[in-house]
Order: structure tokens, then C-alpha cells, then sequence
């Protein structure tokens, strides 16, 4: 794994430990006047996965799984 | 208090039949480019697109349990269901798509695999296996097919109240003795029954290819009207402010997560988006796919296309707590329509919306309907009979005749509803889920043996049948024991029963012979 895709991973595991935001467990702050600040954090997880996830396929896409597929078929191994 | 739906003009009927008229056209539009083979029909023909892949992913994992469940869920739960189960699920589902799903396409192009039960057969060298999955596997998705059924037959109910007075008469309030609820409304079972025959029809036309057809169509639908109701409910309330006012003064539990979530209970819903590496129908597009790259779009775009429909529905959910919204006979169910039809009352838009409803959950329906049929024709019949017994035109029939009778099934189980279309999606997902270390160990263990195989499958499913049954077919409908969710020390029962098949997996294989290495050496590709 190259350190940028160690990077990508990094910055997925981050999202899943912030997932847990027992910060604002009791928290009714709105957010732009509307938005309950834990339903705005929870939305900005769901940006910043899509933009985790963008980034893990540039860097760390597993292009040696693509070859070893189109290499030609061995024949059903059952 | 404002009452449920109480509109009497048709127009909304006129909507939904025009609606589902167009669905029929599209689905026999789509019938024109099926070629007549049943490996078009069931895969067709590897020709999915990026684009189509991404719709019919997310189309079909965003089902009722995504609108009228998270509704109703956040009315009861307020706003902490988006993180129980939405964003949980941008990270989770996308890093199975990444970390399973790709490994699975490579594996389904080498061998040229179908359907899951055909790899895991040929994995764990095992016919058994497949024997034991089937079942487990059409007793998953039939809850989730129900999902559908009953959503749509609760939405349409609640926007119809008044219509057909001399011909429905409604249901007896479950309180209220002499009180009649939803009268003059469509009853659920001709709901019901229409949406599973209009899927039906443009799935028979064309098999998968129709149903990616319909699918695209449907999210693209459902979306548009999800964001169009959220602005429309928000203008009447007085524009979002003021909606989100009335939560903080009447209701302002809903605007956080204390006293209405556990902490244990929302770090064990965790577990539950892990069930997208186990679906039939997402296995059958991973084994299927013209190519990897396919699912670059679908990993990155689903967090944001979850968001995007969820984060309306919890704030339509939290609003209708907080300006008082009566759910019809407590059934949660009915809050969504229940906004729609009270709080617009413009029969043009309500009808709109309520397509756009009918547009998720019909675009669920479908794809479980053709991989249902692949499966049994596939992994049943044909794996019974031998390839060349059938020839096409019967393989075709055989699917379509499983599908028929799964969905006479659904029907007549749909007759008999659960109170709460949210918890139902949570124990199907929940035994999805549960079958996950499955098919981790089939691409990332090569120790794994068809005996902890067998065992991990049966672990999984003796314990989800125990937790089922305690916590939703034994559980008193109210009084002690039946307020809140059904919890085991804390925890949703999906860590439990996760832990006892990923334990079975484990120890099972450990003490059982080891599969050759030659025989595993053909799943597992070279290191990058």
C-alpha cells in the first residue's frame, strides 16, 4: 500500500471514530437557523465520505485486481 | 392537533395512474432490447453502465424503510436516526462496495459467476451450502420485498382519506371505540396489489435491463420529489425557521439525541449497513459488472445520495412532532403522508409526492424480483437438473414462476402488517448483516473451511430466528416490555448475532481440515 492510499485509509477510520459525536449527544443548537447541529454534523459525514472515497480510488484503487480478472478465465474452478 | 390526510379531490388518483401508466410504457419500451435469452434476461448481458449501476444500486437499497420509515422513526426518535443509520451507511456501504465488492467482480469475470450462491458453492467446494443459503437468503429478502408492500399501501391510505367513502369504509380505531380511521380511503391490500403488478409487468418485459431502466427512471423521480416536498411542507410551515421553532417549543427532544438513543444502541447500529455485502441483488451486480470501474461512481456518489434523501425525511419527521401531527392510530407509518395530504392540501402536489414515494419503493421491488428469479433458476433447478436440461425459453419460465409465487407470498403476508415499517427494514438488514463474515472469509481468509462455512451461516441464522422472534413476534404490542426498541444488554441484536457467526466462522474452521491450497489459491489474486 503506498503511504498516499495509508493516508486515503487514515482518513476513513477518522470519519468512523468521529461518527460516534457524543459532543453533541444533548446538544439543540440550530444550525443556519434550522438545522439541529447533530443532523448537520452527521450531513458533513456524509460529504466528507463521498470525498473520502474519491480520494481512496484515486490513490489507492486496486488496478492488479482488474489485470488478474481480465488475464484471461482458468475456467470455472468448480 | 392536525389531523391525518383529509382530502376528497381525485387528483391524486389521476397522478399515481398516470404515474404508474408511464411506468408500463417504459416497461415496454425496455422490453424492445431484450434479446430473448435468459442470460440477457437474468444479467443482461453484462451491459450496465456506470450511471444505470449507480441508480439501480441506490434506487433499490432506498426503499420505503428510507422515506416512510425514516419518517416516522425520526417522529418517534428525532433527528439521531440520520446517524443510526445514514451516515453510518456513506461510509460503511461504500467501503464494502470497495473492500468486497470490487474482489468479488474479479472473481465473477474470471469464473464467470452469476449469483452468490453459485461463488460461495464453488469457494467452500460445497453444494450443501448453497442448499442452506437459499432459503435463508428468499426468507431475508421477503421482509424487504414486505417493506415495499406495506409502505406503499400505508402512504397511498393516508393521501386518499375521503375519496371513496360508499366504498371503503375504513378501519376501527384501536382505542377509540365507534371511531373509524381512514374512511373513504384505498385499502393497502389494492395498493398492494397494483404496485406488484405493474412491477411485475415491466420486469417480465425485459428482466434486469427493464429493471435498471425503471430504476433509473424512479430514483431520478423520487429524489426530485423528496427535495420538492421538503421545500413545499417547509413553505406551508412557514418556511424552515419557523418549522424548526416549532420543534425547539413543543417538542425539543427531537433536536438531539438525549433520552431517545442509547449509546450502546447507536454504536451497534454500526453493524447494520454491513447487510450491503450480502444482498442477492448487489452480489449479482458486483459478479456481473462489465467492468470494476463501474462501481467508482456508486462508491462515491451513494454517501451523497443517501444525504440527500435522508436529511429531508428526519426534518419532515422532527417537524411533524413539533407542530403536532397525529400519527393515524399511533402507526408512525403514516406520518410522511400525513404531511403531505394535511399540510400542503393541494391535490396536484400531494399526487406528485405520493408517485415520488411509489417511485422508491417500486424501484426496490424490482431487482429483488429478477434476482430472486436468477437465484432459484440458477442455484435450484439448474443445479439440480444439470445446464442443458432446459432450454431457454424454460429457464425463463422457471425464473418468472418463482418470482410469481415469492410474490403471491409477500402479498398475502402483507395482509398481516408489523406496526413499524423501520424496525421490520432493521431486522432484515440485520440478518443480511449478519451473514457478512461469510463473505469476508470467502475473499480475505484463506483458512476459512466449508465447515465454519455451514457453521457460521447456521450460527447466524439460529440466533437472528431467536432475537426475531423475542423481539418482534413475541412482543406485546404495548405495556411493560414493548416501548422503545428491542435491545440485548444495550445492543441492537444484529452485534450479537454478528458475533456468533463471525465466532462460528472462526472456530469451526480452526479445527477442521483446511482446504487445499491449490483449490483456494484460484479466489485469491496476486498481491498488488
Amino acid at each position: 500500500m503506498s503511504s498516499r492510499a495509508g493516508l486515503a485509509w487514515g482518513f476513513v477510520l477518522l470519519l468512523g471514530i468521529l461518527h460516534y459525536d457524543f459532543w453533541w449527544w444533548g446538544d439543540r443548537t440550530l444550525v443556519f437557523g434550522f438545522v439541529p447541529i447533530g443532523l448537520a454534523f452527521h450531513a458533513l459525514i456524509s460529504v466528507l465520505a463521498a470525498g473520502a472515497w474519491a480520494w481512496m480510488i484515486r490513490v489507492g484503487w486496486p488496478s492488479h485486481l482488474e489485470e488478474w480478472a481480465e488475464d484471461g478465465a482458468e475456467g470455472d474452478p468448480r | 392537533m392536525i389531523a391525518a390526510a383529509a382530502t376528497t379531490s381525485l387528483a391524486p388518483l389521476y397522478v399515481l395512474a398516470g404515474y404508474l401508466g408511464l411506468l408500463l410504457a417504459l416497461g415496454a419500451l425496455s422490453g424492445r432490447s431484450f434479446r430473448g435469452t435468459s442470460k440477457d434476461y437474468f444479467v443482461a448481458t453484462r451491459s450496465i453502465g456506470p450511471f444505470m449501476l449507480l441508480m439501480s444500486v441506490f434506487g433499490t437499497t432506498m426503499t420505503a424503510f428510507a422515506l416512510v420509515g425514516s419518517t416516522g422513526k425520526a417522529y418517534d426518535l428525532g433527528i439521531g436516526v440520520y446517524g443510526l443509520m445514514a451516515s453510518t451507511s456513506g461510509i460503511v456501504h461504500s467501503l464494502v462496495f470497495f473492500l468486497i465488492g470490487i474482489r468479488l467482480w474479479a472473481i465473477g469475470k474470471r469464473y464467470d459467476f452469476i449469483t452468490q450462491i453459485q461463488f460461495f458453492r464453488s469457494r467452500f467446494e460445497s453444494s450443501a451450502l448453497g442448499y442452506i443459503l437459499f432459503p435463508i437468503l428468499v426468507g431475508l429478502v421477503v421482509p424487504y420485498l414486505l417493506i415495499g408492500i406495506l409502505g406503499a399501501g400505508s402512504v397511498v391510505r393516508g393521501v386518499t382519506v375521503g375519496m371513496f367513502p360508499d366504498v371503503f369504509s375504513g378501519q376501527p380505531h384501536p382505542v377509540l371505540e365507534g371511531k373509524m380511521l381512514f374512511v373513504g380511503a384505498v385499502p393497502p391490500w389494492l395498493t398492494g396489489l397494483v404496485v406488484c403488478g405493474v412491477v411485475l409487468f415491466y420486469v417480465f418485459q425485459g428482466g434486469v435491463r427493464s429493471a435498471a431502466w425503471a430504476n433509473t427512471f424512479q430514483t431520478l423521480v423520487f429524489m426530485v420529489m423528496g427535495v420538492l416536498a421538503f421545500f413545499l411542507i417547509a413553505r406551508e410551515l412557514g418556511g424552515v425557521e419557523a418549522a424548526a421553532q416549532k420543534v425547539l417549543e413543543n417538542s425539543p427532544q427531537h433536536l438531539a439525541r438525549e433520552g431517545m438513543i442509547g449509546h450502546w444502541q447507536f454504536l451497534s447500529y454500526a453493524f447494520v449497513p454491513l447487510s450491503v455485502g450480502m444482498f442477492p441483488h448487489l452480489f449479482q451486480h458486483w459478479l456481473t459488472a462489465r467492468s470494476a470501474k463501474t462501481f467508482r461512481l456508486t462508491t462515491v456518489a451513494h454517501p451523497v445520495f443517501i444525504m440527500i434523501v435522508w436529511v429531508p425525511c428526519i426534518l419532515i419527521g422532527i417537524w411533524a412532532a413539533g407542530i403536532g401531527v397525529e400519527a393515524p392510530g399511533g402507526n408512525s407509518n403514516a406520518v410522511l403522508a400525513a404531511m403531505v395530504g394535511s399540510v400542503l392540501k393541494q391535490p396536484l402536489i400531494t399526487g406528485l409526492l405520493t408517485a415520488g414515494i411509489l417511485a422508491a419503493i417500486m424501484s426496490s421491488l424490482d431487482s429483488q424480483f429478477v434476482c430472486l428469479g436468477t437465484m432459484f433458476s440458477n442455484d435450484i433447478v439448474l443445479h439440480l437438473a444439470g445446464k442443458d436440461r432446459f432450454d431457454d425459453r424454460q429457464k425463463l419460465l422457471l425464473g418468472r414462476g418463482f418470482i410469481v409465487f415469492i410474490v403471491a407470498v409477500t402479498y398475502v403476508l402483507s395482509l398481516f402488517p408489523p406496526p413499524n415499517i423501520f424496525d421490520l427494514g432493521v431486522w432484515c438488514f440485520s440478518g443480511f448483516a449478519s451473514l457478512f463474515p461469510l463473505v469476508f472469509a470467502a475473499v480475505y481468509w484463506r483458512r476459512a473451511t466449508k465447515a465454519g462455512a455451514i457453521a457460521s451461516v447456521l450460527a447466524a441464522a439460529g440466533t437472528w430466528s431467536y432475537f426475531f422472534y423475542h423481539g418482534l413476534i413475541a412482543r406485546p404490542e404495548s405495556g411493560p416490555g414493548a416501548e422503545g426498541e428491542y435491545l440485548v444488554f444495550g445492543l441492537m441484536p444484529v452485534a450479537l448475532i454478528f458475533a456468533a457467526s463471525a465466532a462460528a466462522m472462526v472456530l469451526v474452521s480452526l479445527v477442521t481440515p483446511p482446504p487445499t491450497e491449490e483449490h483456494v489459491e484460484r479466489f485469491f489474486p496476486p498481491q498488488a
